[in-house]
């Protein structure tokens, strides 16, 4: 297929992006296009202005800001997973990253993009719920900060409010102790996560101090999986029978999708067996 | 001795321009007035069309025309098919633009021809339509039984076809062992790199028409029966095209409205499918129900093999759609020997995409059959699967030999290919671990998966064609030619779309003539040019088709030995012809062939009567089809917890006779095995019970890259095939054949201790799992 007509706007800078955003309620922003385009060329989003937002250079790229790192909106999944900043301090960023589909929509696709593209089946959004990342959102009216956990509101839908941009995240650096993981389960290498799962762990002396998880496609939104966190605290890494136990409730409180790929009970058992694993991968 | 050109791995000649796209792939061709057709299609599965207004699609910008299908009833006649099957076969009526009812969804009921591609789509949105809307046929089972909704009126069965030899009641009456397995195959999208395209030119009473086909031929000939376009006022080149899989082995709808449409018109018009309406749109492969039983001896000894097929026609007889399953139905004995086998197959209608020839076309099916039941044959019996193999196979002293299902394969060494197959392997190591793995009841479980197949390709004799009710022949023609100043041009009736048939053909003249590889052109697809031929699927290009090159320049050589004996004033068997030079024997005297050449267009000296050109042409008809063997093992690990399968090691030994260009080989080798590893583990067109196409997307549609795909070991036995001089068999469809059974017998494997006997393909993660449970229960 092939997009109906829309007006283009180039953003020469931030004001412009705002003002071109806040004029057309039907605006839509492109950044990498990866998601969106396709959705235009099936015909399933019929935008009448796209804002692209790909030149403004203060989006792009990752900044060290003392506890945590800027990850600008535009900055390429390709550019995020190199950043030597986002492998030393937030490597389940770069983790999680590393999964999106391919080496040629890693080079365009965007880490703000992805975040507000909001589809539970992207990797990001259950990696920036795990970290407690806070998004950082634009518009004419000034700046305002969003945390992870309220950011996500509903299948494709966020927390931006229409004429918003989203500029970029903070990302925490959790500091030493801590490990990460993120298990991505689908069937070819370019397609969404089944199921994936963000794990982050802090251990000492072989026992789980503190542990978090969320999950990816386990929903309309990405789902921090509270009530296997809740139980991991004082679990050696060692007692399998322990640690099944407590990640046992990782699929509480989610809502899985029906698909060709997966039915919600089998979606479920692997929320279940691959926190675990997760868990293990992170501490290891 | 000079090194010969055959055998050697050659570079490919067209690499170059079709990897950087600098060529004429169809939708890349500009024509000065070009028009844009997009085709409105039906969103329904099966339904009555009760009014369609394409009036307010007229008046949208740049909208030229627009089209429904009543407007082309009286001359776009019906899509044919070629190969009426049987004598009860129904072939209905098939207009390219539904008229009255649709029984697919995607089929196309009306069409906008614009300016550009874009106003053409945007102005399908003002063609009002309105559907009565019939019950969808999804089912083959449900389609069968009485009281089902018809797809045609005239029921929903298509056609009956039976082969039996020998005694089956006496195989199967008290026969120690009955192995009965029921297997689907499920539908699959071929899914060619190239999307499809059409351009259709007139210049008042004849025609152009370049489109993404393998078959520029048949399709010529096709198109002049259905459009009533004479033969000669149309001329159909295939530019080059990005693979067809037998996808663009067809006489499609947009091809024949194209040809419509610019007639009525009088301009040029181009159309090329998006992917989503390809996968609606390009007919569909495999969707089949076997029904497989083998009657075996205390020992595994087979003594006959019953096979039951129901075939998913979808909605109409395409342009070989009811032959898929015959193409099979000769494959089910497999390599084996046995007294007696029965085949009887149903086609049937249902409101889904028509499906037709697919990489292998019923050989993949038939060879999945069987293999996949001598695994539970060999559990039945208690031993390994290459050891029911072992006992059942035909020994290399026993070929020639005259199988059950009728056909002499002429030669074949399955021991030399096993015993190579279980070295690469590490067979008697894996099956160690396995045993290990099963003992400590390890997650992550090990299965071997064995296939050792063989199928006939090289299509194909003609007479055997014809005793099958196929409308046309088997054979290929070639012309070669050479040119004053010694460069040689073929003119091939091959429709290459991948194959490298340029770079093999060159290889074939080089050795023949004696001339340098880069010496040799090759011209093919347009039937302008290259007027005669029977176009590329089958494997049949090298074997038939190839042959007819290597005999066309034989006829050339003798001709220009006739010319140089003149030159060189001595008798034609007095010369011997070595590295491109006819030689006095016995003297230093010699003419190359490049100074006959030169010598036959100057004309000022030839024998008597000897017309001034080097040309020669050969129509070459197989007498017998071609048969590769091999033997492929595939280790899988699958992890009983999630049910994830991952191929951890493929052993691919194949023999496909001499070899031409070892490299094109080894492409056409990890490429079939590609695409049968997506059958295995990946790939499945998905309908819903309203005849909705689920996977219309590569989201849905699974095609697995090379990121999800295992290294594959390759090497090859060498039994010449003894039915052509170059002792060549076909290889374009030998791993898809092979690795689909090896795959999925590796899986069922690595699942025994768990009770589970079948996985349905695609073996996907959840299925495996639930196959698990299940099994356990």
């Amino acid at each position: 297929m092939i997009p109906a007509s829309f007006d283009y706007v180039r953003a020469e800078s931030l004001s412009e992006a705002f003002q071109a955003l806040g004029a057309d309620e039907d605006a839509k922003v492109l950044a990498g296009g990866q998601s969106l385009l396709p959705l235009l060329r099936l015909r399933l989003a019929y935008p009448a202005t796209l804002v692209d937002i790909g030149r403004l250079p203060e989006l792009r790229g990752v900044r060290d800001e003392g506890d945590h790192l800027f990850i600008g909106a535009t900055t390429t999944h390709d550019e995020v997973l190199k950043s030597p900043l986002v492998q030393t301090y937030c490597p389940l960023v770069a983790q999680a990253t590393a999964t999106v589909a391919d080496p040629a929509v890693r080079h365009r696709g965007t880490f703000g993009g992805s975040l507000a593209h909001a589809d539970p089946a992207g990797d990001l959004p259950a990696v920036a719920l795990a970290l407690d990342m806070d998004l950082v959102a634009g518009s004419a009216e000034g700046t305002r900060t969003i945390p992870a956990a309220e950011f996500f509101l509903d299948y494709l839908e966020t927390a931006l409010a229409p004429g918003e941009l989203l500029l970029g995240a903070r990302v925490p650096k959790l500091g030493p102790g801590w490990g990460f993981h993120y298990t991505k389960f689908h069937r070819v290498a370019q397609a969404w996560a089944i199921v994936g799962v963000a794990a982050a762990v802090r251990h000492q002396d072989g026992v789980i101090a503190e542990g978090r998880v969320a999950l990816t496609n386990m929903g309309a939104v990405p789902v921090r999986a509270r009530a296997a966190e809740a139980g991991l605290p004082g679990v050696a890494l060692d007692d399998r029978t322990a640690l099944r136990a407590a990640t046992a409730s990782a699929d509480d409180a989610t809502d899985p999708p029906s698909d060709l790929h997966a039915r919600p009970d089998y979606r479920r058992h692997l929320a279940r067996v691959l926190t675990e694993r997760a868990i293990r991968s992170a501490a290891a | 001795m000079t090194e010969t050109e055959i055998g050697r791995a050659r570079r490919r000649k067209e690499d170059a321009r079709l990897i950087t796209g600098r060529t004429q792939w169809t939708d890349n061709i500009q024509v000065p007035g070009l028009l844009h057709v997009a085709y409105l299609r039906s969103p329904l599965a099966h339904a009555r069309i009760t009014r369609v207004d394409v009036s307010a699609a007229r008046s949208r910008p740049g909208v030229v025309a627009a089209f429904s299908g009543q407007d082309f009833a009286a001359e776009q006649g019906s899509l044919p098919c070629a190969w009426p099957v049987s004598d009860d076969v129904v072939i209905p009526d098939h207009p390219p633009m539904a008229v009255d009812t649709v029984r697919y969804a995607g089929e196309a009921v009306a069409c906008v021809i614009a300016t550009d591609r874009y106003k053409a789509a945007d102005a399908l949105d003002a063609i009002e339509i309105d559907y009565d809307p019939l019950p969808a046929v999804t089912d083959m089972p449900s389609a069968l039984a009485d009281g089902s909704p018809l797809v045609h009126e005239a029921g929903n069965k298509a056609f009956t076809w039976t082969f039996a030899q020998g005694d089956i009641e006496a195989a199967f009456r008290d026969a120690p062992v009955v192995v009965e397995r029921t297997y689907v195959q499920q539908r699959l999208i071929p899914t060619a790199m190239e999307p499809r395209a059409v351009v259709a030119q007139t210049d008042g009473d004849s025609f152009t028409l370049h489109t993404s086909t393998q078959i520029p031929h048949v399709l010529r000939v096709m198109l002049a029966a259905t459009t009533g376009v004479p033969e000669h006022k149309l001329r159909v080149i295939a530019p080059d095209v990005g693979g067809g899989f037998g996808s663009k082995l067809q006489v499609t709808a947009e091809e024949v409205l194209g040809l419509l449409i610019a007639r009525r018109l009088g301009r040029p018009v181009k159309w090329t499918e998006s992917r989503s309406e390809g996968n609606q749109t390009v007919h569909h492969g495999r969707d089949q129900i076997q029904r497989i039983a083998l009657a075996a001896s205390a020992e595994g000894v087979l003594r006959g093999v019953k096979v039951d097929l129901l075939a998913d026609m979808g909605a109409y007889l395409m342009l070989v759609t009811p032959g898929v399953p015959l193409l099979g139905a000769f494959m089910y004995t497999g390599i084996y020997k046995m007294d007696a086998y029965d085949f009887a197959c149903t086609g049937v209608f249902t409101t889904k995409m028509p499906t037709d020839a697919y990489r292998g076309a019923g050989r993949p099916e038939a060879t999945y059959a069987i293999e996949r039941a001598m695994d539970e044959l060999a559990k039945e019996i208690g031993v390994d699967p290459l050891e029911i193999r072992r006992r059942n196979w035909i020994r290399h002293e026993e070929f020639p030999y005259a199988t059950a299902a009728g056909l002499t394969y002429d030669s074949g060494n399955y021991e030399a290919a096993t015993e190579r197959a279980m070295a690469l392997f590490g067979y008697d190591k894996l099956r160690a671990e396995q045993a290990d793995r099963r003992d400590r009841n390890d997650p992550v479980q090990l299965g071997i998966g064995v296939s050792t197949y063989t199928e006939m390709c090289g299509l194909a004799p003609s007479r055997v064609l014809g005793s099958l009710r196929y409308g046309a022949g088997g054979w290929e023609h070639a012309t070669v030619r050479m040119l004053p100043t010694g460069k040689v041009e073929v003119v091939t009736g091959t429709s290459p779309h991948g194959q490298g048939h340029e770079t093999a053909w060159s290889q074939i003249v080089a050795d023949a003539l004696g001339v340098p590889f880069e010496d040799v052109g090759v011209l093919h697809g347009d039937t302008a040019s290259a007027p005669r031929g029977m176009d590329t699927y089958g494997s049949r290009s090298l074997v038939v088709g190839g042959i007819a090159v290597l005999q066309a320049c034989e006829r050339v050589k003798e001709k220009a030995r006739t010319v140089a004996a003149h030159l060189l004033e001595c008798a034609p068997d007095d010369l011997e012809f070595t590295d491109g030079a006819f030689k006095v024997r016995g003297t230093g005297a010699a003419k190359t062939i490049q100074e006959v050449a030169l010598a036959v267009f100057a004309a000022h000296d030839l024998p008597e009567g000897f017309e001034p050109q080097l040309d020669a042409g050969s129509t070459f008809d197989p007498e017998s089809f071609s048969f590769p063997h091999g033997t492929h093992l595939c280790a899988v690990e699958v992890d009983t917890e999630t049910g994830m399968t991952t191929i951890r090691s493929y052993v691919a030994v194949d023999d496909v006779g001499n070899v031409v260009n070892p490299m094109i080989v080894e492409g056409q080798v990890h490429g079939g095995i590609a695409q049968g590893i997506a059958q295995a583990l990946f790939e499945e067109a998905v309908y819903d019970a309203d005849g909705n196409l689920l996977t219309g997307t590569m989201a849905d549609y699974l095609v697995p890259s090379a990121a999800d795909l295992p290294t594959f070991v390759t090497d090859r036995t060498v039994t010449p095939a003894t039915s052509n001089p170059l002792g060549v068999k076909g290889v374009g469809e030998a791993g898809t054949i092979a690795s689909t059974p090896a795959v999925v017998n590796a899986v069922v494997d690595a699942l025994r201790p768990y009770g589970v006997r079948d996985v349905p393909m695609p073996c996907s993660p959840e299925r495996v799992w639930r196959a698990i449970q299940g099994g356990v229960a």
